[in-house]
């Protein structure tokens, strides 16, 4: 049985806990006066050895990523974090940032003193006001404090930490898209290469990681590279924070090595909702490919996850009981990659219209069996040619619904329409639901 | 409305955060909408002059963001998520009730200008699922009846206190300054968290 491993979120339950004075009450700000007190390559190395992989989706070794900045060039170095979280299901980062908004900036102080950046962003995404608030205070805060600004603790270091509120595009939470927001642009990706770790923003070596990977690099520091790894798996080291929501009796945030199970995660909290069974989940959010009961002890690391046939993502767990229509929740999900398409390239564009339609079709019941090859021709011809990542995961839900639940797509075209009651489904289905 | 010179300042002060003017395209349309409540043309225009961009430049932008308004919302802007998740466990639900309540459509307004109502994509709260944003502050655990709740108190001028947010709930246009990173002194209000954002802590806590 794995236990629960609170790092991030071990002081969360404090009413201060947002606030400098609730930070280094616990020691905040520590790991960044070490840090700097090493040599900045030593630093990367620390990250490197820890084995700390981006907890934005994507995975990527984060020291590695760190390591791709070309020292010595004479040009500005760039250090953005993600913190555009939109990936429907996923809903990690803003508790975080509520709750402790200053173990970011501390982050942020360590990792732009590792790539030699004098400027930092946080791009966060606009629809969270209270967050924002939080964010803009913490800030304020640590550079009365001497945290932030052209002499940090006295050093000679400068660390500038801009903050950046988005404006409702989820396809700002692709690097490349976000760095041409946060230039003033339309969020649209860009061809890579060269990747931003060349030529960020305003065309200069750029790290962007997400707000979890860099809140996590304080801990690494201050505890070391070796206290990380011991947690997890093989190839997946450490704590993260696993989103738990939908139909289970207790939703919430866990934070516990990787590797651990949605079994375990349900044992622990009370599991699915009394008197239902778990019908399919998302294991990082609805860009990749839905599980079923059959993937309950499927350990949600990177790896583990993949060799079930999907991505470990945001590790945004939702869970949908056998209440839920899978036709409904899929098209659902295609209208949201339809609407945030950013109109760029022309498989996500015309190929996410036409999957809606079709989706619609069959889930009103006039749908035929054609059209079920038809959704499945359409994203394969969409997989991996779309531009950006958003068209590929436009797929995942629909494609492996199909996979899993072929019959239930059937069974709308035979029934002449959805065979489920949606009130059924939501939380409040044995009070009076309205219209 | 006009801007002033005080206006001016302040988006003189957001255009110096960024190496490059244009960067603060962004910030400055919210500025935009703290003060008009949508993105006006005189806005558009002002902002051009500032960054040195032409109008179909700001307007290019403004229009692929959705939080930015072409036309007046209501001084509550309500939103309702129904992406998958929500949808699923209330969210059509709520937002067809209010739809019929308030007896207007998506993207629409109140006559009397107060509330404005739109569906949402998600929110990052899904373990607060059915959630309701208003002036982009949190409603959790949203039902039917609180949601009409939330916005009959928004019409009659007092509307409940978000579950994650403020004291009070701000309106549209100075929500709008706190998203141009403006300082409304608002920060140290509300809960650090809501359960369930502890519910793992509170496990590992009583296991030890």
């Amino acid at each position: 049985m794995t236990t629960l491993t609170p790092v991030l979120s071990e002081h969360w339950d404090e009413k201060d806990s947002f606030t400098i004075k609730g930070y280094k009450r616990h020691g905040g700000y520590a790991a960044a006066a070490k840090a700097l007190a090493m040599e900045p390559d030593a630093v990367i190395q620390l990250v490197k050895d820890s084995g700390l992989r981006g907890r934005g989706g994507a995975g990527f070794p984060t020291g590695m990523k760190w390591g791709f900045i070309p020292q010595g060039d004479n040009k500005d170095h760039y250090l953005v974090v993600n913190a555009d979280e939109s990936e429907p299901g996923t809903c990690k980062d803003m508790p975080l940032l509520l709750a402790n908004p200053h173990v970011l900036i501390e982050g942020v102080i360590i990792a732009s003193y590792a790539i030699r950046a004098k400027k930092a962003f946080i791009y966060v995404r606009g629809e969270v006001t209270h967050v924002v608030r939080r964010l803009n205070q913490a800030i304020e805060d640590a550079y009365k404090a001497g945290y932030l600004g052209k002499n940090i603790f006295g050093t000679g270091v400068e660390v500038d930490l801009v903050l950046h509120v988005g404006a409702g595009a989820y396809i700002c939470g692709e690097e490349t898209a976000l760095l041409d927001s946060l230039e003033g642009f339309r969020g649209q990706p860009r061809l890579r290469p060269p990747f931003p770790a060349i030529a960020g923003l305003y065309a200069r070596p750029t790290v962007v990681n997400n707000v979890e990977s860099i809140s996590s690099v304080p801990a690494i520091v201050a505890r070391g590279a070796e206290w990380f790894s011991s947690m997890g798996t093989e190839k997946s080291k450490g704590m993260t924070l696993y989103s738990l929501s939908g139909h289970v009796v207790r939703p919430g945030q866990f934070e516990a090595p990787l590797g651990i199970t949605l079994r375990e995660l349900l044992d622990m909290s009370g599991g699915v909702r009394e008197g239902h069974q778990l019908k399919f989940w998302t294991p990082g959010g609805s860009s990749t490919p839905i599980f079923t009961a059959d993937h309950l002890d499927t350990p949600l690391d990177y790896e583990g996850v993949a060799a079930a046939g999907s991505m470990l993502g945001t590790k945004a767990l939702q869970i949908f009981d056998e209440t839920t229509c899978v036709v409904r929740a899929v098209l659902r999900w295609s209208e949201f990659y339809k609407h945030e398409s950013c109109g760029k390239c022309t498989p996500c564009r015309e190929g996410t219209w036409w999957l809606v339609q079709l989706l619609r079709d069959l889930e009103n019941g006039k749908g035929t069996a054609a059209d079920l090859d038809k959704l499945l021709d359409l994203c394969e011809n969409i997989l991996g040619r779309a531009f950006c990542a958003l068209g590929d995961g436009a797929t995942s839900p629909i494609t492996s619904s199909i996979k899993y639940f072929r019959d239930e797509y059937i069974a709308h075209i035979t029934n002449g329409g959805c065979p489920f009651d949606p009130h059924a489904a939501t939380l409040f289905a044995s009070a009076k639901a309205g219209a | 409305m006009a801007f002033t010179d005080k206006n001016i300042e302040t988006m003189d002060s957001i255009i110096a955060r960024y190496p490059r003017p244009r960067s603060a395209i962004m910030p400055l349309l919210h500025y935009v909408q703290s003060i008009d409540g949508f993105v006006t043309a005189e806005g558009i225009e002002l902002v051009a002059k500032k960054l040195d961009l032409s109008t179909a430049e700001v307007t290019a932008v403004s229009t692929f963001y959705t939080q930015y308004k072409s036309k007046p919302v209501g001084e509550y802007h309500v939103g309702v998520c129904t992406n998958t998740l929500c949808a699923v466990m209330g969210g059509d639900a709520i937002f067809a009730a209010l739809k019929e309540h308030l007896d207007i459509e998506n993207d629409g307004v109140t006559a009397d200008g107060k509330v404005s109502l739109e569906h949402l994509e998600c929110n990052a709260a899904c373990d607060y699922a059915p959630v309701v944003m208003a002036n982009w502050e949190f409603y959790d655990n949203q039902t039917v009846q609180s949601a009409i709740a939330l916005v009959d108190g928004a019409r009659a001028g007092n509307p409940p206190a978000p579950t994650r947010g403020p004291n009070v709930l701000p309106t549209w246009k100075e929500n709008s300054a706190v998203l141009a990173g403006l300082n409304d002194g608002h920060a140290h209000e509300g809960v650090q968290a809501g359960a369930p954002t502890l519910l793992g802590l509170e496990i590992s806590k009583v296991k030890g």
